[in-house]
């Protein structure tokens, strides 16, 4: 059985095209302006990818904050049902799921078939997201994809007052004026996202074992501060950023299924 | 270099009909903030000289440069002045002050100096929080409440947008009522996803003056908030450098239905002037 899931997030959209629940192909490219398009974009090259034609896919599931502008999935799905599944399907143990996405970031409690029993989702405020660091770069003069592998280098913990990116760009222009090692600023950057983030954990409680799924989970930097913060290590998958896509896909196959 | 279309005028000034040396008391008061930087000095109580200039990385050079520039070519030196006030972010780094004053207080004090003693309720719109203050007719605080972790509603948040439309600052609030109607506010609250919304809007094809009232609209509805949870007796005041911007002055006045009232002082030294009155009272009180 051949099923699709699309994740349409702020920044990406992520397709997934699963053979009876196994990858057999995916794609990821920008959201741009035109949501349906990228979105039709990234299916067409998930489905190159996989080999496959668009009529053997029995049920194309759309999920993210852009999912009802794709009007060629047959069905729609919340992020936190997507990214429940997603986790339950790679890490069965998991039973706290954080997503920390471009725009957003969201704590998911579930039970140990994968049932959603309580979340939390920031949504209003950039301190919480990928934008924090994407704009902490920025200032920092280092590019995003290695601004967490950079603040490991740190050998000094320095505290960051600001909790708005708006603010904490100015800081982060301050404490490079006052020579203060970058690495240093990157780490206290990754440990204000962090800060942020477990707050909003906390509202839904942390049951291990925990799971990180999203884009910044591929920063080391940002994977260290949290585990710091919640105490305990976290399960990853080896590509985070496909964990919602993939759960509407196996929401696509249990649909089938039942 | 790329115009700075955030850069707002730095100002100094000098009372034509004051004259120090006819002075008994001179005191002053230095407003350090997160954003801008104001040195007042005071003769008696009358407003004598003052400079606002934008704070630099380091508290203590900024209250020093903006101290200089106010006292520029008046030929009255630091050493002169009896009594120093130092307020605002920075107030603990203003190192010939003789005691630092919260800008609460301050700007509640400043207020009353500036607008009369019927005012009641201070709105300061600084440049990294924003303040509703209630206050009584000596300018005491009764009241207050204020958002200093957010930059929505701020004269930074304020900056970034001009940056983002290439508007001059001092042009935002005239361009933002240049609209046949209101359109709806900018629906993200956060700055960040802010811009991003105002980067959609001008792709589909929204003009600019469109975009900047969608954004002051959704400014002064953020700070109506703020006034609402504290209540709003009249008469009405706002301070700060958005006290100078009449899009948002203007659309915080329809919100409410109660007019600000007007002053020719500038805005943004409020703190700084709360500040000097204090160093006179406690000189007066013999508590300098």
């Amino acid at each position: 059985m051949i099923t699709a899931g699309i994740d349409a997030g702020a920044k990406t959209i992520k397709a997934v095209i699963l053979r009876d629940g196994e990858l057999v192909g995916r794609s990821m490219v920008p959201a741009g302006f035109d949501t349906r398009e990228a979105a039709e974009r990234a299916y067409n090259q998930a489905l190159a990818d996989s080999g496959l034609a668009r009529e053997e896919v029995k049920a194309l599931i759309a999920t993210g904050a852009g999912r009802k502008e794709i009007s060629f999935a047959s069905d729609t799905v919340t992020e936190v049902g997507a990214d429940a599944r997603g986790v339950a399907g790679l890490f069965p143990s998991a039973r706290t799921v954080i997503d920390v996405g471009a725009e957003e970031g969201r704590a998911i409690r579930m039970d140990e078939s994968g049932k959603v029993l309580d979340f939390a989702v920031n949504e209003k405020c950039a301190a919480g997201a990928g934008a924090f660091t994407e704009a902490m770069a920025r200032a920092l003069e280092v590019p995003l994809e290695e601004l967490g592998e950079f603040s490991l280098k740190s050998t000094k913990a320095v505290p960051m007052n600001a909790q708005c990116t708006v603010f904490a760009e100015s800081e982060v222009v301050t404490l490079v004026h006052a020579k203060t090692p970058k690495a240093d600023i990157a780490r206290a950057v990754h440990d204000a996202i962090a800060d942020r983030v477990t707050s909003t954990v906390r509202r839904v409680g942390i049951t291990e074992d925990v799971a990180l799924i999203g884009g910044l989970a591929r920063n080391v930097g940002f994977v260290r501060s949290l585990e710091e913060d919640l105490k305990l290590k976290l399960l990853i998958p080896s590509d985070p950023e496909f964990t919602g896509a993939f759960g509407a896909a196996l929401i696509a196959l249990d649909t089938k299924r039942v | 270099m790329a115009e700075e279309f955030w850069r707002w005028t730095e100002s100094r000034w000098t009372s034509p009909e004051v004259d120090w040396k006819d002075a008994k008391i001179i005191t002053a008061g230095v407003d350090v903030g997160s954003v801008s930087s104001q040195a007042v000095v005071m003769c008696d109580g009358e407003l004598y000289c003052y400079a606002s200039m934008r704070t630099g990385s380091d508290s203590p050079d900024s209250s020093r440069n903006v101290m200089n520039w106010a006292l520029q070519e008046t030929g009255l030196e630091l050493a002169k002045i009896k009594y120093v006030i130092g307020t605002g972010y920075g107030r603990v780094n203003v190192p010939f002050a003789s005691r630092a004053i919260t800008e609460i207080a301050c700007h509640a004090r400043g207020a009353n100096f500036m607008y009369g003693n019927s005012v009641r309720t201070v709105l300061d719109m600084g440049g990294q929080d924003c303040k509703a203050i209630r206050c009584d007719d000596k300018g005491k605080v009764v009241q207050f409440l204020m958002n200093d972790k957010c930059a929505a509603g701020t004269g930074r948040g304020m900056e970034v947008f001009a940056d983002l439309l290439n508007v001059p600052i001092n042009k935002i609030g005239e361009l933002s009522l240049d609209v046949p109607e209101e359109p709806p506010p900018v629906s993200s609250t956060c700055v960040v996803f802010a811009k991003s919304e105002a980067s959609a809007l001008l792709r589909q094809g929204w003009p600019k003056n469109k975009v900047v009232a969608a954004y002051c609209s959704a400014m002064a509805n953020r700070v109506v908030t703020l006034l609402e949870r504290i209540g709003v007796e009249k008469d009405f005041a706002i301070t700060g450098g958005i006290a100078k911007n009449i899009g948002i002055v203007k659309r915080i006045a329809d919100k409410l239905g109660i007019k600000p009232l007007k002053c020719d002082i500038d805005t943004q030294i409020a703190g700084a002037i709360g500040g000097a009155l204090f160093g006179k009272a406690l000189i007066e009180k013999g508590k300098a």
